[in-house]
């Protein structure tokens, strides 16, 4: 694997989450328990979406064949993704919304601290941009589990079963690939193995004030760093793509 | 050709399509004017990474130019060095503060505790001035603002967010 296809597929993997991530939040939109959280939960949406769009730019421009931001969002297939498990997961319930988030916004928060240092200073430079914004997220996921854990009987209950659901795609956020492997040597990429203690100190700390514990004995899924993943990345693509499919070249 | 000094006196006449109060020079989003040969090159940056304004901004940028027959010109967005609510003059934050938002305070040591929520900013109210106010929400009508709420003149109000 040559660094430019590492690359390439290293800044899809990132862009890819954030877009999912983005995609499915919007779904939320004006479904919130509350207007100024309706509001909170559309705007994280929309720098997800900035930040894919940022991500998968440079995508294009690294891959050089004549794609462009838009034809990699619209036009690639569910097992030409590499978003994680995690992103693509169905909303659920409000808690659910929030622990999927709160878990990657606590991996982004130290995946693009380290990013800002990358050798690729495109790369670099995307990633200092989102941080500011990823820090804004993980207060407000931080806070609501903390709320939600430290409520009623039923908030608590709510939180701590999308915990135990949701845990099982943790894992594969710090899996790494030969992609990873040549752009270590780079200094391009982040070793994610490194910021695994830090991810599981945050989750700790804030489910420490929660009241809220992460499960045991869990089997871990994996498999996006293939391009396999769950049933419900399908559906969200075929919403998701339905209209530039349907009028090829289609612009806002 | 025209100066570069005339071309910021032309972009200094385009609003924020938000916040029409201040311009987009104010607002820090154009960050560098250079010539490359005839080609005007105008480095812009973004605020937020989602921020819708951008295209508009893009869009107004170029029918000020076209209005001023500048013709040969291109449009170039950098991400670095990131946004800084730092690059808002003293005035345009006074603009705002009359506006009725609250501008952004300055830098703050250790600010990311401030946004990771380990300790709180404290924000004046726009309309009474007072510093005994309440974050409603983080998050606000557009990117850059949350809602805050005055204890005193019992107001709402958006805090332009300090990044």
């Amino acid at each position: 694997m040559t660094k430019q296809e590492a690359l390439f597929k290293y800044l899809l993997r990132l862009g890819d989450q954030h877009l999912i991530l983005g995609h499915r939040l919007s779904e939320q939109s004006s479904k919130g328990p509350f207007l100024e959280e309706d509001i909170a939960c559309s705007n994280i949406a929309l720098d997800l979406i900035g930040n894919a769009n940022h991500l998968l730019q440079y995508a294009a421009e690294v891959e050089n064949k004549n794609r462009t931001a838009d034809d990699l969002a619209f036009l690639r297939s569910e097992r030409e993704f590499y978003n994680s498990l995690l992103a693509e997961q169905p909303n659920g319930d409000f808690a659910f919304v929030m622990t999927k988030h709160f878990f990657a916004d606590v991996f982004d928060f130290y995946l693009y601290t380290e990013l800002q240092k990358s050798a690729d200073e495109t790369l670099a430079s995307i990633a200092a941009k989102a941080l500011k914004e990823i820090t804004y997220h993980l207060r407000h996921t931080s806070k609501w589990m903390i709320r939600l854990g430290d409520g009623t009987d039923e908030s608590k209950m709510r939180a701590q079963n999308a915990i135990n659901e949701l845990y099982r795609f943790t894992s594969e956020l710090f899996e790494m690939d030969e992609v990873d492997e040549v752009l270590l040597k780079e200094k391009i990429a982040v070793d994610s193995s490194s910021i695994q203690n830090s991810w599981f100190a945050k989750v700790k700390e804030v489910f420490a004030e929660a009241g809220l514990n992460l499960p045991e004995e869990v089997y871990m899924q994996t498999g996006s760093r293939k391009g396999q993943h769950t049933e419900h990345l399908g559906f969200l693509l075929a919403e998701m793509q339905h209209l530039h499919r349907a009028f090829p070249g289609a612009q806002w | 050709m025209k100066s570069i000094n005339d071309i910021w006196k032309i972009l200094e006449r385009i609003p924020d399509p938000e916040i029409p109060v201040i311009s987009v020079v104010e607002l820090g989003i154009i960050r560098a004017l250079r010539y490359e040969g005839p080609k005007l090159i105008i480095t812009i940056t973004p605020t937020y990474s989602g921020c819708p304004a951008m295209s508009a901004i893009s869009i107004d940028i170029n029918n000020h130019m076209h209005e001023n027959d500048i013709k040969d010109f291109q449009i170039e967005t950098v991400y670095q060095p990131a946004w800084t609510t730092d690059w808002m003059s003293k005035e345009a934050k006074e603009k705002l503060r009359v506006y009725g938002i609250a501008p952004p305070n300055e830098q703050i040591k250790h600010k990311l505790n401030v946004l990771t929520g380990d300790h709180d900013e404290e924000v004046n109210c726009p309309h009474c001035g007072s510093n005994n106010t309440i974050l409603t929400s983080q998050f606000g009508s557009t990117a850059c603002k949350a809602l805050y709420k005055c204890k005193e003149c019992l107001e709402p109000f958006d805090y332009f967010k300090c990044i």
